[in-house]
């Protein structure tokens, strides 16, 4: 038998380095050793955290608690995941709103201070650099959150248009926020448990917003947004600050809420229906093929202004020549890069992510097909190991969603 | 440093305790690095093991296997009266998260597939040496089992293993 947790961690991270040829090289010859760590290293090793190697860095797949039972909990009570290794970052400045707007498809303009979105730094080809939750703490001051591997492309890209952007006399410039921690407390106890180390009445914080509040003692960075398709936060915490947060949401859950790890993160956000930056985004695939056409904002769809408008726009218009869809298929889980033929064995796409679902208990996937063969319901055959599967096309998500919404 | 001293002595108790009581489990929270291990078989560096009686031989995946996959959600394997070659692939195992291929010991001729790992998967983790074994072989050689590893040569190579990740 050959494969374990350990080379899923490295399996990841080769994905997440695709298309980046300096940090493939790099990472290929990193050991063990040479992996950073985040502030909650020690505590995931004493909490039974098996640590695996995660686009550099050595993080938690799983602790005692298995896989599936870490992402049922989660739905049921909730989760606290170290997402550290995910890089922060403020945009300040007058102009810091035009600049980020060359960059990402989102209308930065038209956030209200305190909001967030997800969005796509695009390319000239219009292909997607990165997603990311951006947010804007003041019409000057944008605070953002890139993936861990795509970091350092991102900060060149972002370093190389200021570079441009000051010489043309506009103001902004940057921080990264190497000095804090992140973590994910995500489920239907999440809010509760957190109301608890804070003051402010998170009951009127809303889906995609954010805001600077003490909690359990120090100043965080608060967005209730996450990557599982739950109600919860992202709190951004100073380091230092950040094992006493992470004990004083485990105290207050009296048990509820569990650690959890990157393996349980991802077959949530597989359940949820959201991209992996990776397997199911690339630097080829658009926005529009990804069906994140919604991140577009309105104003930016009649004016564009965005890396790559030219071919999005066009893509709006006549519509992508291939769209990203879910799948439930019998036999084998499918994994990325299983090819999809139509029911006469012709193919008609790839699968990009799979697996199987804990919560419902059968095999779930995302891929891409053709278009004019993205519609629910259509038979199509996984092919696994040269052998032909059972697939049905159909919409995601796949385990409904439950963001916290003014209702 | 007698500390460390105590804590590697229990340690090793509790690797004797699990090798000659298989069920037991040990109370200590780093029980999952004590996998069990039993006597009478032979384990392959793939982590395959065999149970030899009479003319068939009987393979499954160890516990130290199943261990690190995590819960396994599908077994894929061979159908009766085709061949296995001593190293090479016979099947596949998906858990929630990864896919492993099994390789075969030893070689021979499958003479039974265990069908209820179809609809009960999961019998790989909480029977690996029992319930969940996968494919009876008629080895075509035996004298290929000599070179496996015995219980006390595998449990070894699996704390290096370990160590070394």
């Amino acid at each position: 038998m050959r494969g374990s947790l350990w080379q899923l961690g490295q399996s990841i991270t080769r994905r997440l380095a695709h298309g980046d040829k300096k940090a493939v090289a790099r990472r290929c010859f990193a050991s063990e050793a040479e992996l950073k760590k985040t502030v909650f290293h020690d505590f995931h090793v004493a909490h039974g955290g098996k640590m695996v190697p995660f686009a550099g860095w050595s993080m938690p797949i799983q602790y005692k608690d298995s896989i599936m039972d870490s992402t049922i909990n989660c739905r049921q009570n909730g989760s606290l995941f170290d997402v550290s290794h995910m890089c922060g970052l403020s945009l300040k400045g007058k102009d810091a709103v035009p600049f980020l707007e060359k960059l990402v498809i989102a209308d930065v303009a038209g956030l209200a201070p305190g909001t967030g979105t997800l969005t796509v730094f695009t390319n000239e080809k219009g292909g997607a650099i990165d997603d990311s939750v951006i947010t804007k703490v003041t019409d000057d001051h944008i605070y953002l959150v890139v993936n861990a591997g795509c970091r350092d492309k991102d900060l060149a890209h972002i370093e190389e248009h200021m570079k441009a952007f000051k010489a043309k006399g506009g103001d902004v410039s940057w921080h990264i926020h190497d000095e804090r921690s992140l973590l994910a407390l995500q489920g239907p106890l999440a809010a509760p448990v957190l109301q608890h180390l804070t003051k402010e009445d998170l009951s009127k914080l809303f889906f995609g917003e954010f805001r600077v509040l003490d909690i359990n003692g120090s100043q965080c960075f608060l967005t209730r947004t996450g990557y599982t398709g739950e109600d919860g936060f992202e709190i951004s915490v100073p380091s230092e600050h950040g094992l006493d947060l992470a004990k004083a949401i485990l105290e207050k859950s009296e048990g509820k809420v569990r650690l959890t790890g990157l393996g349980a993160r991802d077959s949530l956000r597989l359940e949820a229906g959201l991209c992996l930056y990776g397997n199911d985004m690339e630097q080829h695939i658009t926005p529009i093929e990804a069906g994140l056409t919604w991140a577009i904002g309105k104003r930016r769809r009649a004016e564009g202004g965005f890396l790559g408008a030219d071919v999005i726009l066009k893509q709006l218009e006549e519509g992508p020549k291939i769209r990203r869809v879910g799948f439930f298929s019998s036999g084998p889980p499918p994994r990325s890069h299983s090819e999809i033929q139509d029911e006469g064995g012709n193919n008609i796409g790839e699968i990009t992510s799979g697996g199987f679902s804990p919560c419902l208990q059968k095999n779930i996937a995302m891929g891409y097909v053709k278009s004019g063969l993205h519609k629910a319901g259509t038979k199509v055959k996984i092919i696994i190991r040269g052998k032909p599967n059972e697939g049905v096309l159909t919409k995601m998500p796949f385990v409904p969603t439950k963001y916290y919404k003014p209702s | 440093m007698a500390l460390r001293m105590w804590a590697s002595s229990t340690a090793n108790a509790l690797k004797l305790s699990s090798v000659s009581r298989p069920h037991l489990l040990p109370p200590f929270s780093f029980s999952r690095c004590l996998s069990s291990v039993l006597d009478g078989l032979k384990y392959a560096d793939s982590h395959e093991w065999v149970k030899h009686e009479g003319s068939v031989a009987t393979i499954g995946i160890t516990d130290h296997a199943q261990d690190h996959l995590g819960e396994v959600v599908y077994v894929e394997l061979p159908e009766p009266g085709g061949t296995v070659s001593k190293k090479s692939g016979f099947g596949a195992v998906e858990s929630v998260k990864a896919t492993s291929d099994i390789n075969s010991p030893i070689s021979g001729e499958i003479v039974e597939v265990n069908k209820k790992l179809t609809e009960t998967p999961g019998l790989v983790n909480s029977s690996p040496y029992e319930d969940g074994w996968m494919i009876k072989v008629k080895p075509s050689d035996p004298s290929e089992l000599d070179s496996l590893m015995g219980p006390k040569e595998y449990t070894k190579f699996c704390e290096e293993e370990d160590a070394s990740h």
